[in-house]
């Protein structure tokens, strides 16, 4: 016997949750103990009094196993609310990776111009490494980590996706 | 607001609360609430002989009467004990509030003596759990969880108390009103929804509603408005194991459990409906069989407080997300406002009374005095000698609990007690105590198993010391029969460690602990056995013999459709292939 599995599509969601201990555990044990996928998950503290956090994941998984993450997440007592991004259309993904690369010589160069190329800051510099600052979708991001992979990278530390919603109108 | 100790908070908090009795057991991380019970005489404290018996016994106390049970253990071993009940509270939707001591603050994260990390244990078999730093947050958090717990859909809500926060002294408070802020959930249902289902009930042909536990947790009103609608409509009605009681068994319109090992006339009914009213129910495995084949022709209703119920397992047609009494009553309202009448259901009652006339739940018996007593002929004189006195059945996990959920009936919610979600063996019994205990005067009977009673029989210490007179009634057929039935029909009979070896002699069992014991050997003594019984004042322990080898049907086997059922034992096929073994 086999066992097979489902393929998916990726969906971002921002989740809102009270900020007190515990919460993460809750939901990204509520994925493990259901058998979602996470591709990426960030949180932080979102509101003036420090009682909100909004907690971004990225998931993978067919229709109604979506529809079955949210309502999931919907009943915990400490979920305040679940919007599925990629559901509602038009959003704003971004990630920031941080990238050293070492070397010397034609490759310090070909890194540099690839940085430039895909507007990468440089945040620390030696005489034989640096380490680019980019910001993008994630995609943009792993096109870049591949491309320093060839000029030497040595470690990238990334954030992780934070998404919301185009226009005026807030979750 | 008033300042006194964490302790007498706890305490104070219960009695607000209007908590009449607590289930457990004590230790060092709790003795201060302990003491703060000492001085409180309008809280019973039952004290149970394992931790685990506590959290049934609080079930069966919050099954039998629509109220939170509560449970109090010490931290550690006292904690991890109770998490078999509370994962069967979660699984069940039965409101508890289950009161854990903990370290205190300055030692946690430390191994302390007696430190387990309760509320990350317990994170994903409670509905919520709290970790209380401050004596301060007490108040609030006391009645929080109790709203938690009793709101929406029911679950277990456990807090943990650190040794030094019950300690310590601070203000008591009890919230004017909750009103949680994240969690509200929706128990008025929409009002455009309950238009839809009104419409497809009134044309539906062949209709049947499927009801659940959910009907049962929505409270005794619901059983009403139940039994209203189906009268109204005209329709069949099955349901599901945690239903029963909802709709009477004696009603014409009953077709019995469904499921696994459910009737053949509420299987084909489902499979050949044109619409399923599902109240309170969620398409569990054990009723839905072979998911590609169930319920083909059918067009689908969903009446659940629980959006995630909605779609889990089986696409619908119409959500009608609300308490299940409010939307049988919204939908009453709307039947009558429209003016519909009944439609002639004629034709499919024919085909019901088709699939009826199998008799699906007849067995081959022999009736001479001295032949084997049938397990099925034991619920079956259980069910007529208790008739009148409207018992409360509490069972174990096993055939002996589908045998009685088959062939015992009932009229009304609230007296059949059965662990449906997680099937724990060990339930019925503590359960049967937590009963007993709310309900002093009425007849609480365990149908057991031997293998089961044994998961939980040191209880016989708790119900000798508060005297109740709680009966249990084991179908002893000295083998973890269901266990047995599998091994036959999966592993060619071979029966790996499923033999009962060395039983105890219940009857000097019974004698050892004050309790009274009874045998019954053959089908001539049945009927005095169970007068017996029921006769005798205070506890008693009934060793019913019964066949061997009996086996429980009609049965689905796992990962069939509900159209191949096995009736009779000749049925059976013999192996299985790997898809089929790898279900549950
Ligand atoms: C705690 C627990 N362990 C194991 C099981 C698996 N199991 C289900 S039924 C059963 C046998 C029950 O035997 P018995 O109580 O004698 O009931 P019978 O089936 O013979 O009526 C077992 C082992 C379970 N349900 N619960
Ligand atoms: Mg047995």
């Amino acid at each position: 016997m086999k066992i097979t599995t489902e393929t998916g599509e990726r969906h971002v969601l921002a989740i809102t949750v009270d900020n007190e201990a515990g919460v993460l555990a809750k939901i990204t044990g509520l994925f493990t103990a259901r058998g979602y996928n996470i591709e990426s998950l960030t949180v932080a503290d979102i509101s003036s009094d420090h009682a909100l956090s909004r907690i971004t994941i990225v998931t993978n998984g067919p229709p109604p196993v979506i529809d079955q993450i949210i309502a999931q997440l919907d009943r915990l007592v400490p979920v305040h609310s679940v919007t599925d991004l990629t559901d509602q259309g038009a959003h704003v993904e971004r990630e920031i990776a941080l990238v050293k690369v070492a070397g010397t010589g034609d490759k310090r160069i070909e890194a540099l111009r690839m940085a430039d190329v895909f507007r990468a800051k440089v945040v620390d510099t030696t005489l034989t490494s640096f380490i680019f600052e980019i910001t993008g979708n994630s995609d943009k991001v792993d096109r870049f980590i591949a491309l320093m992979r060839e000029c030497g990278l040595v470690e990238v530390g990334r954030t992780g996706v934070v998404a919301i919603a185009r226009g005026s109108e807030a979750l | 607001m008033t300042e006194m100790s964490g302790a007498d908070m706890v305490v104070q908090a219960l009695v607000d609360l209007g908590v009449d009795t607590v289930f457990g057991y004590p230790g060092g991380a709790v003795l201060p609430i302990y003491d703060a019970l000492y001085k409180h005489p309008t809280i019973k404290h039952i004290l149970v002989r394992h931790e685990q018996a506590a959290t049934h016994a609080a079930e069966g106390y919050a099954r039998s009467t629509g109220k939170p049970g509560v449970v109090l253990v010490t931290s550690g071993p006292g904690a991890t004990n109770a998490v078999t009940g509370i994962t069967d509270a979660l699984l069940d939707s039965i409101p508890m509030v289950v009161l854990t001591g903990q370290v205190p603050t300055t030692l946690i994260g430390t191994d302390a003596f007696q430190e387990c990390d309760t509320v990350g244990i317990t994170r994903h078999c409670t509905k919520h759990n709290y970790l209380v730093m401050d004596p301060d947050r007490l108040g609030p958090i006391m009645h929080e969880a109790f709203h938690i717990a009793t709101h929406g859909r029911p679950g277990p809500v456990v807090i943990d108390i650190p040794k030094n926060v019950q300690v310590a002294t601070g203000t008591y408070s009890v919230p004017a009103f909750i009103q949680h802020n994240s969690y509200r959930p929706q128990v008025e249902p929409d009002a455009a929804a309950i238009a839809a289902a009104v419409e497809m009930i009134a044309a539906a042909e062949r209709p049947v509603f499927y009801t659940g536990g959910g009907v049962i947790n929505a409270g005794p009103d619901a059983s009403v408005s139940l039994r209203q609608l189906v009268a109204l409509t005209g329709a069949p009605i099955t349901s599901t194991l945690m239903g029963l009681g909802a709709f009477p068994s004696d009603d014409d319109k009953w077709l019995g459990m469904l499921g696994m090992h459910g009737t053949y006339e509420a299987n084909m009914a489902m499979n050949r409906a044109d619409l399923i009213i599902a109240v309170g129910a969620r398409f569990d495995d054990r009723v839905t069989g072979r998911l590609d084949a169930f319920a083909p022709e059918a067009k689908k209703i969903h009446i659940d407080i629980d959006r995630s119920s909605i779609n889990k397992i089986v696409p619908v047609d119409l959500a009608v997300i609300g308490d299940a009494g409010r939307a049988l009553d919204a939908i009453i309202a709307g039947w009558q406002a429209a003016g519909h009448k009944a439609r002639d259901l004629g034709e499919w009652w024919r085909r019901v009374d088709g699939w009826r006339a199998t008799r699906c739940l007849d067995f081959p018996e022999k009736k001479e005095p001295d032949a084997d007593i049938m397990p099925q002929r034991a619920v079956r004189a259980l069910f007529d000698a208790t008739r009148g006195c409207d018992p409360i059945i509490t069972t174990e996990v096993g055939q002996h609990q589908m045998w009685a959920a088959q062939h015992f009936g009932f009229s009304d919610p609230n007296r059949w007690l059965t662990s449906g979600g997680l099937g724990t063996m060990g339930y019925g019994f503590p359960a049967a105590v937590g009963a007993q205990i709310a309900n002093p005067d009425r007849l609480v009977i365990c149908i057991a198993g031997e293998a089961s009673l044994q998961m939980n029989i040191q209880e016989m210490g708790t119900v000798a010391q508060y005297r109740l007179p709680v009966k249990i009634f084991i179908l002893n057929n000295e083998w973890m029969g269901m266990v047995r039935q599998w091994q036959e029909l999966t592993y060619e009979s071979r029966y790996s460690n499923s033999y009962s070896d060395s039983l105890p002699d219940f009857v000097k069992l019974a004698d050892a602990y004050g309790w009274t014991g009874l045998r019954i050997d053959t089908l001539g003594e049945l009927e005095a056995g169970i007068r017996t019984m029921i006769d005798t004042p205070g506890p008693v322990i009934v060793d019913c013999r019964v066949a061997k080898l009996a086996n429980c049907f009609p049965m689905i086997p796992s990962g069939a459709a509900h159209t191949d059922m096995i009736l009779q034992p000749n049925d059976i096929v013999g192996t299985m292939d790997d898809e089929a073994k790898a279900l549950v």
